[in-house]
């Protein structure tokens, strides 16, 4: 599957408090958190991001609390995909539990820039900067994790073995 | 070739004899957790999964503790939803307003957790248990789901760094202390999907109360979880608590680390985290001249009788500065009571402090003293990302509870020694 849209850039350590600050989690209603997503590091990116954008991150993408608020109010806010140098552990286990697809990769990381437009083929982990014509290939998942995400999450994953 | 506490652990509830970092196995979890955030998303898709029944209504733990007592309409739906699932699969320790606590600080004084358990919690603090001599670690709901279902979960075995803490601290030195000094040290993603492994002769003057502060913030590297063998000072804790039988582990001696680190702790100082990440860490004494207008001494990390105790000691026949609000939240309701009964209520009201029943509450900006625009606070919690207790335009920074007390009564971070 293809997937294309406009980079949104942010630094390291991206905490789950900025994604979605804790004063909105008296909910759990996906569309309510997008509306709030970034609220902290990118008070626009609510309003402005486009269904099909991607966010890029440094390191340790997604630090911080468990709360699976942030990777839901990143795919409500119509974020197709998250690339980062690393991720947080648990930010990592709820992106692929809930289906939001993430790529770890340093080089597209530092080598894709604010509204760069960029392309990926999210089963093959392959992410090409069209701004720029570079080519990336993402750091590929352990086969568990594969079968998890054709699974399409852990639920999903749970159900099918029972 | 040896293993870990950590792998020892992974392999017993994995049913193997023998596990290595990096082996992908499914294990069996000893208990269950969620709060009013994260278990009412866990319960949504506990539903999804069409269970009848958990796996075990005696494993499962609901604690509604972020944002109770109910701060708003909405955080009251939330709980709403954890005390109907509650009631509908008989889910024994759901714990209401009156008989709660902060739920990192009340499941291992409940004795619901044990050394050689293996618990998931969908919070990042259930790495806290640790100090039990447990494996512990946050997940998310999704993951707290399946595990209600199934009484399984998937772990990556990660690999452990060893923390060799010797020495005895010097007299407004704790746990808090070791720990801001180490993340300082290694960074905010220093332990990035491994184990933290605390051993050394600092452990014998540490109390319980230090070593859970002290797993308790292996998330904040960046941890999977943070350990500390059990010894005598961990079975005298459970003893007379513990609601199962506990199994004692030790590395062995030849168990591989990725990495060993050695830390005199004789020579800490009171360590001060400043804002925005918990790893920006200088000695109080290098702290400058940070006023404050606002400290907070409570939270799963700082909120037990020990922090209370030490937080009157510092605070007792002293006035908070009239420029700081002073908000002391003890971590249950037992021990609010001992506070009570012991006096420190009383010292630390008359001192001019505010004195609440349990919640998470300021630590994560939740709700009980949220900070404005351009305000600081001092407060012995967790973390100080940006907007964690308030304004995206204010500021956290972290410290022990005899650094908060001091600096509430100076209106700016000292030193206990300086007041």
């Amino acid at each position: 599957m293809h997937i294309k849209g406009k980079a949104w850039k942010f630094g390291d350590n991206v905490d789950t408090d900025v994604i979605i600050p804790a004063r909105y989690l008296n909910t759990s209603d996906p569309v309510e958190l997008a509306r709030h997503c970034m609220e902290d590091i990118n008070a626009s990116f609510a309003d402005e991001v486009q269904p099909g954008d991607i966010i890029v991150g440094g390191d340790n993408f997604g630090c911080g609390s468990s709360r699976e608020h942030a990777p839901i109010a990143i795919k409500a806010a119509g974020v197709s995909c998250v690339i980062a140098k690393s991720f947080a552990r648990i930010f990592y286990r709820n992106a692929i539990n809930i289906g939001l697809p993430i790529f770890e990769s340093s080089e597209a990381a530092e080598g894709i820039n604010e509204d760069d437009q960029v392309e990926v083929i999210l089963d093959k982990g392959c992410i090409c900067n069209i701004t720029t014509g570079c080519k990336y290939t993402a750091q590929e998942f352990p086969a568990f994790m594969q079968n998890l995400i054709a699974a399409g999450g852990l639920i999903n994953y749970v159900k099918s073995k029972r | 070739m040896g293993m870990t506490i950590t792998e020892k652990i992974l392999a017993a509830h994995a049913g193997k004899s023998a596990v290595r970092p990096g082996e992908l196995i499914d294990v069996r979890v000893d208990l269950v957790l969620g709060n009013d955030i994260t278990a009412p998303v866990a319960i949504k898709a506990f539903e999804k999964i069409g269970a009848e029944r958990v796996f075990d209504r005696n494993k499962i733990a609901l604690v509604p503790d972020h944002f109770t007592p109910n701060k708003d309409i909405k955080a009251a739906e939330q709980v709403k939803i954890m005390r109907r699932f509650a009631e509908a699969y008989g889910i024994v320790n759901f714990f209401e307003i009156g008989c709660m606590g902060i739920e990192h600080t009340l499941l291992p004084d409940k004795g619901l957790v044990v050394a050689g358990d293996l618990v998931i919690g969908a919070d990042s603090h259930t790495c806290t248990y640790g100090a039990l001599g447990a494996f512990s670690t946050g997940m998310g709901s999704t993951d707290m789901a399946a595990a209600m279902a199934t009484g399984e979960c998937w772990i990556k075995v990660p690999e452990s760094m060893k923390f060799i803490c010797t020495g005895r601290p010097s007299r407004w030195v704790s746990g808090k202390d070791l720990m801001l000094y180490i993340i300082g040290m290694i960074g905010v993603d220093g332990a990035l999907y491994r184990a933290m492994e605390f051993t050394g002769d600092a452990f014998d003057y540490m109390t319980m109360a230090d070593r859970f502060t002290i797993c308790n913030m292996a998330i904040e590297a960046g941890g999977k979880n943070g350990i500390i063998p059990p010894d005598q000072q961990t079975i005298d804790y459970m003893s007379g608590r513990a609601k199962h039988d506990f199994t004692l582990y030790a590395s062995d001696n030849d168990a591989v680390y990725r990495s060993v680190h050695n830390i005199d702790v004789s020579a800490l100082e009171p360590m001060v985290a400043f804002p925005h990440l918990p790893e920006n860490t200088r000695p109080v004494s290098q702290a400058g001249d940070i006023s404050i207008d606002q400290a907070v001494i409570g939270s799963c990390t700082n909120g037990r009788i020990e922090d209370l105790r030490i937080a009157t000691k510092v605070l007792k026949g002293k006035k908070v500065n009239r420029k700081v609000r002073l908000i002391v939240i003890p971590g249950t309701q037992e021990i609010y009571l001992q506070a009570i009964r012991e006096g420190l209520a009383e010292a630390l009201v008359e001192a001019g402090a505010a004195f609440s029943t349990p919640t998470c509450g300021p630590c994560l900006g939740g709700h009980m003293g949220i900070l404005a625009s351009g305000e600081r606070a001092i407060a012995t919690t967790n973390r100080n990302f940006v907007g964690r207790m308030g304004h995206p335009q204010s500021e956290v920074y972290l410290s022990n509870p005899a650094v908060a007390a001091a600096s509430a009564v100076a209106g700016r971070i000292v030193s206990p020694d300086e007041i």
